[in-house]
């Protein structure tokens, strides 16, 4: 039989977001609901060791949490409008939660508040990541290669934005969730390249995309109608499953060279399976354009079959439905790839070059290509651009390796 | 803004580093500087002598270096011009002095407003 130790810090670990979203859903304060969180599960690991876990460990921390509430209300000297409210919902769940296996999952209106449109883009993240999943300003700061003081006064401003203006959690209106979901999902989605940017054989800071492929599943398990959802969720399966294959020794390893036994097969079933969901939702969209460009490359290095056409227009539609730099910094690839390097070429030198002059993968890219059409001088120039932009070891190294010696 | 780039790293392990090795790291500073010039970013930067031709002056009195105050030793400055603090971060990042040794990085107080 577990202790009653591992049984609190188990509910902590697998109910935390659960708990918070139902909290704040009932109090719209989301610091206050994580303070009362936090007293509650001090006194778990306080209690129960001494008298025994309780039968249904959720309701027994949500009962104590509620108290915190109830207690700073009384303290702060006014009135605390959400008591009521509170109390007569605490009994609702404690009663759900005595004749219920889990309880109430409304994780989802937490996410949408995260990703709500007076909150700001840069803090959407780190809100979600901490609030979802309990995860603390220092792991959060360290994916996102800023300052553990600096994401603490971000969060704190937004929840007391969400507390002040009064923020609804609620699930929005039918009409408006593609568009609400899709901040979700970015999200979700700036969480996943965060810990992107980290592989660098150290491995050493905040990786954060196993939180980004837990949150897409949430998503997917919360929403599974979000065909977008489904899609984000196969673009990161396909990318994570060749984590291990993309490097070798320190030195990063491009997918045209890799090992494709180093491959998670699993992760791959896994991230088709959730594309094929999402084509059968019958609503296109970018995440899942790109899982499509992920799944094509997986399979032509399985299989052998070209898909470089398919690739080419694939990103096309990605390019006209979602522009971005990065969309057309792909296509030019693969226009490239696809061998036709000039239009490539031409696809990025039409991109303005305020956007680009600190973008790596755009000076990696246009190397590429440059080196294809023989303009080795350009491209080398190029490649040393990229080698000043990285900020890994493993893609100085990479694409050193790629410079044409001078005859 | 201006942010000054203060790089630290280990000036015995850099001097008795392997001609290749070295090069390389040459290579990335150079590339690096490169980078911050085609941005806009760069003001001025530089590597500094070995830390044993150091000298500090304090209170009428000048001391001869090195001066032992931890494994890592100042060894050279970037000054950047930088939107905020965010981006500084994000050039300090790709310093190759950050893959070895570490970047600190402080926004210049500008007196002369």
């Amino acid at each position: 039989m577990k202790d009653a130790r591992a049984i609190a810090e188990e509910t902590a670990r697998v109910s935390y977001g659960r708990l918070l979203a139902w909290l704040c859903a009932r109090t719209g304060d989301v610091a206050a609901a994580e303070d009362a969180l936090a007293d509650a599960f001090r006194a778990a690991l306080e209690h129960w060791p001494k008298t025994g876990a309780p039968t249904s460990p959720e309701a027994w921390i949500i009962t104590a949490a509620r108290r915190k509430l109830i207690d700073q209300g009384r303290k702060a000297k006014t009135r605390f409008e959400a008591e009521p409210a509170l109390a007569l919902a605490a009994e609702e769940a404690e009663a759900k939660a005595q004749t219920q296996s889990t309880f109430p999952d409304e994780r989802l209106k937490l996410m949408f508040i995260c990703a709500h449109p007076a909150i700001e883009p840069n803090v959407r993240t780190p809100l979600m990541l901490q609030t979802v999943l309990g995860l603390d300003a220092a792991k959060i700061a360290s994916a996102f290669l800023t300052s553990p003081k600096a994401v603490g006064a971000r969060l704190v401003r937004a929840k007391r934005k969400i507390k002040s203006a009064g923020l609804p959690f609620i699930e929005p209106p039918l009409e408006q969730v593609p568009e609400r979901m899709s901040a979700v999902l970015d999200a979700i989605y700036a969480a996943f390249g965060a810990g992107w940017n980290e592989v660098d054989g150290s491995g050493q800071t905040g990786d954060l995309t196993q939180e980004a492929i837990f949150l897409a599943q949430l998503a997917t398990s919360l929403a599974p109608d979000q065909a977008e959802a489904w899609g984000l969720l196969s673009l990161m399966l396909h990318a994570e499953a060749r984590r291990e294959a993309r490097h070798s020794g320190g030195a990063y390893v491009p997918l045209s060279s890799q090992d494709t036994t180093q491959w998670d097969r699993r992760m791959i079933t896994a991230g088709e399976e959730a594309l094929a969901t999402a084509w059968r939702l019958k609503s296109m969209g970018r995440f899942q354009l790109e899982a499509a460009i992920q799944s094509a490359h997986a399979a032509s290095r399985l299989t052998g079959r070209d898909v470089q056409s398919d690739i080419m227009l694939l990103y096309e539609n990605l390019v006209r439905i979602a522009p971005s730099t990065g969309a057309e910094i792909g296509y030019a690839a693969a226009l490239a790839s696809a061998g036709r390097a000039e239009d490539g070429l031409e696809m990025l030198e039409r991109i303005e070059k305020d956007r680009v002059k600190t973008y790596q993968p755009f000076w990696a890219v246009r190397a590429h290509i440059l080196k294809e059409v023989g303009r080795n001088e350009d491209a080398n120039a190029s490649y040393d651009r990229a080698i000043g932009l990285s900020d890994n070891d493993a893609a100085r190294a990479f694409l050193r390796s790629q410079k044409t010696a001078p005859v | 803004m201006n942010y000054l780039l203060m790089l630290y790293d280990n000036e015995d392990e850099w001097t008795a580093m392997e001609d290749e090795k070295r090069d390389g790291i040459l290579g990335s500073y150079f590339a690096y500087t490169d980078a911050l010039r085609q941005a806009g970013a760069y003001v001025e930067g530089n590597p500094l002598e070995h830390s044993k031709e150091g000298k500090r002056a304090r209170q009428g009195r000048v001391e001869d270096g090195p001066f032992a105050d931890g494994k890592e030793t100042l060894g050279g400055y970037y000054l950047i011009e930088a939107p905020d603090l965010d981006a500084a971060l994000d050039w300090a990042a790709r310093c190759p002095c950050a893959s070895f040794g570490y970047v600190e990085v402080r926004p210049v107080w500008n007196v002369g407003g």
